[in-house]
């Protein structure tokens, strides 16, 4: 059989479509040229939808990523193009999102030349990529594309980014589009080959522990290891905390859920790390924002660490005790070694702390984000899609809209990217059509990104973008109040627009909450509108504080209920 | 030709013997030879604030793969970080830590002296008790290439400022383990 004659852009398509990539977000420009006319002719069914900048394409490919589990490509352009995309590159990296990059580049023999728009994406995205390449051969293209995906979906996922000159994605390729990979340094496999003894060690820790705790991280979710982690649970007795990340993976409705820990976390959760004689953690990174002080977390308890990333075992606590693999896998053989322990009494100190001190706000008062969310959770029955920005609104979203399911909860981690909430829902709309999907916005990021508004009323998804607008930078408002003398600089947000008349000019439907009266009905009305994307701007009180807090740095025990009479220490550890 | 007095940085500076405050450390990474790969490899020790001390890095025996061999300075723990993190990179093939291993470990020097004829012998004598080959000679100077470990090295150079020198170049060490057992 005679190959059809096909160029290096059609190739890259096809193997790409071969390789399970069935969305590409992206913005198009003179070196990336030939790759968009090949999503005319090359008969690929990979659905390319144009965003509005190049940032938004990488969070929607994110956002895709976060609700379904399998990983779409972003297409941009070379120079500004590619630059554009470095946040949500690096946003995707933090949290360990696979995603593609496709970046259109100068011609190879003018690489290197300040050639026009020529930029050395190669070399400014290394430090936030898993893995890169700058194609040089067609006839490499296969074999790049399918290391590409396998790279960016195994082991610990990430984002892989492939820089396509534009003689190359030109050129003729007679290569196959089936080629092996050439991988000799990727092992991912291997994460299913655990130690055993590392593994019955942990059992015994466990089965002699009386007030263990297990701290469910991303990497369980990324794992799916949701069913072992439940019956781990179960069978044992043990409370359950999650990261922000980690939402979801352990129902949080569950009797044995304590919600989130860290910064923001429950009360609960944060005693209940400070009395734990055992503190499990499944595919977390014991990252800044949940251990505060390291020195003073978990002092007293054995510290497991499971994780996929050996770099990961004591970059920030060293553990006592550790397994490195698939959190699936090695929960399943943990599993096999558990019994029920006697946790009654632990289970009765943590029921007390949850009782005396509940999250919780006051509904008079003024218009609150915690009970517009409360009142979101309760109609959605926690059953929505929810993505949130970064700021006061995220961290009262991760308290009051409860996660039942993994891949339901996506918010930025650990770079805390303002503008990634709106396009992230994009995405997930995208992934999952037919589903609620929410994106939970402040004023201030949803102003980074809302031109996607564009991009969301053309394919006419019926997603939510609930606005909780204070008219400030909310969070770094609070931290001036609490730290800096109630100094404000630089957080007022005048001259915020209309977001109503804003949605409505991009033809998008626009609702209004101004009082505790208007949530239930507005927000009714809301959900049940699905013709396209709408908006609902709630005016709340501007100058609230999220609680409890942990201040950066400090240590758990340190925490604060309410705001302190005295005046607070700067925080000086972390950020 | 007159003579030239030729000042470079290592001229003037009395080679002073300090114990180093961390220990040394020496890597060996077998790496993909591929452009970039340095790079990455460079910036795991940057970000953790590293100075690499010493770099070799050469074709395997299988052409495929390079050769790295790195001296770092820093705590033990910290390193343990950036070889985990290292060998997490898709271009590494391995990367382990000889410190303390059974290793032979050379290194070669090319020392260009400051000597004239009154006491060109003199050199040369201590050249030959640290089996120096004189590699050239003028009236004025002459290069010395010394190989061995590293604390040879360290003692011939500083024998050899007492005439001056001209330039140094070393290449870093290389390490290879003893026996039968892979580096
Ligand atoms: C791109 C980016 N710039 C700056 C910050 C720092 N930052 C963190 S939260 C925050 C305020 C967010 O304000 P808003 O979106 O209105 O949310 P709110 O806290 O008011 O709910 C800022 C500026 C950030 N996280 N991301
Ligand atoms: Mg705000």
């Amino acid at each position: 059989m005679i190959a059809e004659a096909r160029d290096g852009a059609q190739t890259l398509l096809k193997c790409l479509e071969a390789g399970g990539i069935e969305y590409m977000f992206g913005y198009s420009g003179g070196a990336a040229l030939p790759i968009f006319d090949a999503l005319e002719t090359a008969g690929t069914k990979i659905k390319f939808v144009l965003a509005r900048h190049e940032q938004g394409a990488t969070h929607m490919a994110d956002g895709y990523a976060r609700a379904t589990g399998k990983p779409a490509a972003v297409l941009v352009t070379s120079g500004p193009g590619a630059g554009n995309t470095i946040t949500g590159i690096m946003t995707a990296h933090m949290d360990s999102i696979p995603m593609i990059v496709i970046t259109g580049q100068q011609v190879t023999w003018m690489l290197g030349k300040d050639a026009f728009q020529e930029a050395d994406i190669f070399g400014i995205t290394m430090p936030v990529v898993k893995h890169s390449y700058l194609v040089k051969d067609t006839d490499d293209i296969p074999r790049i594309a399918k290391e590409a995906i396998h790279i960016a979906t195994s082991g610990r996922p990430g984002p892989v980014l492939i820089d396509m000159p534009k003689n190359i994605s030109q050129g003729p390729c007679n290569a196959p589009l089936d080629m092996p990979m050439d991988l000799p340094g990727y092992h991912p496999e291997i994460a299913n080959v655990f130690n055993q003894e590392d593994v019955i060690a942990i059992a015994d820790a466990l089965n002699r522990s009386q007030r263990p705790l297990i701290l469910a991280g991303h990497g369980a979710m990324l794992a799916h290891a949701g069913p072992e982690l439940k019956f781990l649970a179960e069978t044992c007795q043990i409370p359950v905390t999650s990261t922000l990340l980690g939402k979801g993976i352990f129902p949080e409705s569950h009797e044995l859920s304590l919600g989130m820990l860290g910064m923001h976390g429950t009360a609960y959760a944060n005693k209940a790390v400070c009395e734990a004689d055992l503190i499990m953690s499944i595919g977390s990174r014991f990252d800044d924002r949940i251990i505060g002080q390291a020195d003073k977390f978990g002092r007293n308890a054995t510290i497991v660490h499971i994780d996929i990333d050996p770099s990961e075992i004591g970059k920030m606590i060293r553990p006592d005790l550790q397994a490195i693999g698939d959190a699936k896998v090695i929960l399943a053989e943990l599993n096999k070694h558990v019994t029920r322990l006697q946790t009654q009494s632990w289970l009765a100190t943590l029921n007390g702390y949850k009782k005396r001190f509940p999250l919780g706000y006051k509904k008079q008062g003024g218009l609150k984000m915690q009970h517009v969310l409360d009142v979101l959770d309760t109609l959605t029955k926690s059953k929505a899609v929810i993505t949130t920005d970064v700021g006061q609104h995220q961290m009262w979203a991760a308290q009051f809209c409860k996660t039942e399911a993994p891949w339901d909860w996506i918010s930025s981690g650990g770079a805390g990217t303002m503008g990634f909430g709106f396009p992230a829902a994009i995405g997930a709309q995208f992934g999952r059509p037919g589903e609620p999907v929410i994106a939970v916005v402040g004023d201030g990021g949803f102003q980074m990104t809302l031109f996607e508004l564009s991009t969301a009323v053309i394919h006419k998804l019926p997603l939510k973008i609930l606005v909780l607008n204070n008219h400030y930078l909310g969070m770094v408002r609070q931290w001036q109040e609490l730290f800096f003398d109630n100094r404000k600089s630089g957080v007022d947000l005048e001259g915020n627009p209309d977001f109503v008349k804003v949605a409505e000019a991009y033809g998008a439907k626009g609702f209004q909450i101004k009082r505790p009266a208007d949530i239930e009905k507005i927000l009714t009305r809301a959900l049940e509108y699905n013709e396209g994307p709408c908006l609902i701007n709630c005016e709340v009180l501007q100058e609230d504080n999220v609680f409890p807090m942990i201040p950066a740095g400090a240590a758990l025990e340190d925490m604060i209920i309410e705001k302190p009479k005295y005046r607070m220490e700067k925080p000086i550890g972390s950020t | 030709m007159k003579n030239r007095t030729i000042v470079t940085t290592d001229t003037p500076v009395p080679m002073e013997i300090k114990p180093p405050e961390q220990p040394l450390h020496t890597l060996s990474v077998l790496v993909n030879n591929q452009p970039g790969v340095l790079a990455r490899i460079a910036q795991v020790f940057a970000r953790r604030g590293f100075n690499i001390e010493s770099l070799v890095v050469s074709p395997a025996n299988d052409g495929r793969f390079s050769r790295m061999t790195i001296g770092a300075r820093g705590d033990a723990e910290n390193l343990d970080q950036i070889k985990a993190q290292c060998g997490k990179l898709i271009d590494v093939i391995h990367c382990s830590d000889h410190t303390e291993d059974d290793v032979v470990s050379k290194e070669l020097a090319l020392v260009k002296v400051a000597v004239g004829p009154d006491r060109r012998a003199e050199a040369l004598q201590i050249g030959e008790h640290f089996g120096c080959k004189t590699l050239d000679l003028t009236p004025d100077s002459l290069i010395l290439m010394v190989t061995g470990d590293t604390g040879k090295l360290d003692a011939m150079i500083s024998m050899m400022q007492d005439f001056g020198l001209i330039e140094l170049v070393r290449t870093g060490k290389v390490v290879m383990t003893r026996g039968e057992g892979l580096t």
